[in-house]
């Protein structure tokens, strides 16, 4: 009797005695990422099921991720087969206004120079020694767009899943702490001023607005069929919410289904989180090429302002090129604020909020050609 | 394919490819509008 006491007492302290070192680390980390989202507002919608995803997958001996476990049936049901993004997509589509960005449709390749970044981080990830598909799930880190980093991660790096979201997202809500200085650093106080409520721009009318995800579709998925789930996604939940005739269809697209894929992806990314496979050199390395990324987004997206600015005979603020990236709107909104800080009279978001619309496309975009050209190259 | 040509390509073709394909998007979206104007509508 006395022995199956003390194998009993010796069950409950299993999992205590199965705590690898890393686990501990790991579920603080957990932690920290349950306060960014509860107690500092940064991405709360992902940080807080990413969080306790993380807590619960470094719990020993409860199996979660085994083949049986709740959060890898989970990942199987959405995240393996990339079916999460593409749903979250749809919402994006639907809760996306691209007037602003049909109203000026030059503003167009100020979305592609934001796109900059994933192909040089490309580059610098090869250098550091990362496999070719593992270089490209870092590199579209720098599309600073959540679920398409999720989508090319989970399908062609899934080992890389954890830290390439947690980077994405976590970039993405440091956008007005990263970008202002690049801003500054790369434009001379006079181009911060310049003024574009005189740009001339005209409203797009409700047929170009119902063509646009049509075209968009199309055209994209004809250059690059290997994106076409991700582009024909964003473009159905645009086409539902211009059409105007499934209004049903848009707010569960932007309200239900986006709500609970959200929970489910964010807390499958956490239960990617595993301590033993996360905690490494690798990790690291994966959070600084990110924030390398987005930094070359920016600058890229700068300096494609200025040369729009110089062909358009100094009609364009060179800061709205900052906006040129995915992160909406975030990044609107630090051109509107560094703009007014040099001219108060100035209002640049409309123009910005156009730019980063036309980010969106241009992550989306980006990251479609750059599946085709692997496939065109054979390495997917 | 070695690392310095895969590099190469995908900054050559991935990043012409999206400036391109947006530009081209940009130019056709500016032809739409012009073919439906706004103010045609809310005549």
């Amino acid at each position: 009797m006395f022995d199956a006491i003390i194998n009993g007492l010796s069950g409950l302290g299993a999992g205590l005695l199965h705590m690898h070192w890393s686990n501990p680390v790991m579920i603080v980390i957990g932690g920290v990422l349950l306060y960014l989202g509860i107690k500092k507002d940064v991405e709360p919608l992902l940080l807080v099921p990413i969080g306790f995803g993380a807590i619960l997958v470094n719990i020993p001996l409860a199996d979660l991720m085994g083949d049986e476990g709740f959060l890898r049936t989970i990942y199987n049901m959405g995240v393996a087969n990339e079916l999460f993004p593409l749903l979250i997509f749809i919402g994006i589509g639907s809760m996306t206004d691209f007037g602003p960005l049909l109203a000026n449709p030059k503003i167009f390749l100020l979305g592609a120079a934001g796109q900059f970044g994933i192909f040089l981080t490309i580059a610098l990830a090869l250098l550091a020694g990362f496999s070719q598909l593992d270089a490209v799930a870092i590199g579209v880190i720098g599309a600073c767009d959540g679920p398409t980093a999720i989508y090319v991660t989970s399908k062609y790096a899934p080992h890389l899943l954890g830290p390439v979201s947690v980077a994405a997202y976590s970039y993405m809500s440091l956008v007005p702490v990263i970008q202002p200085p690049i801003m500054k650093w790369l434009t001379t106080e006079q181009e911060r001023q310049i003024d574009m409520n005189a740009f001339p721009t005209t409203p797009p009318s409700k047929t170009t607005k119902l063509l646009f995800p049509i075209v968009v579709t199309v055209i994209g998925g004809l250059i690059a069929p290997k994106g076409l789930p991700l582009l024909g996604t964003i473009m159905l939940g645009n086409l539902m919410k211009e059409s105007g005739v499934v209004s049903r269809l848009t707010k569960a697209s932007e309200n239900e289904i986006a709500n609970a894929v959200t929970l489910f992806l964010g807390i499958s990314i956490g239960a990617t989180m595993d301590g033993r496979m996360f905690l490494t050199p690798q990790t690291l390395m994966i959070l600084a090429f990110g924030f390398i990324a987005i930094c070359l987004d920016t600058v890229c997206g700068v300096l494609f302002g200025k040369i729009m600015n110089a062909f358009t005979g100094g009609k364009i603020n060179p800061l709205i090129g900052a906006a040129g990236i995915s992160a909406y709107p975030m990044a609107a909104r630090v051109v509107q604020k560094e703009g007014q800080k040099y001219n108060p009279y100035n209002y640049l978001l409309m123009h910005a909020v156009g730019a980063n619309t036309g980010g969106q496309v241009g992550s989306v975009m980006a990251a479609a050609i750059m599946l085709s050209v692997l496939q065109g190259i054979g390495l997917i | 394919m070695d690392n310095w040509t895969f590099a190469a390509t995908m900054i050559v073709v991935g990043m012409g490819g999206t400036v391109v394909v947006l530009g081209g998007l940009g130019l056709l979206m500016s032809l739409l509008k012009r073919i439906f104007p706004a103010q045609d509508e809310k005549r």
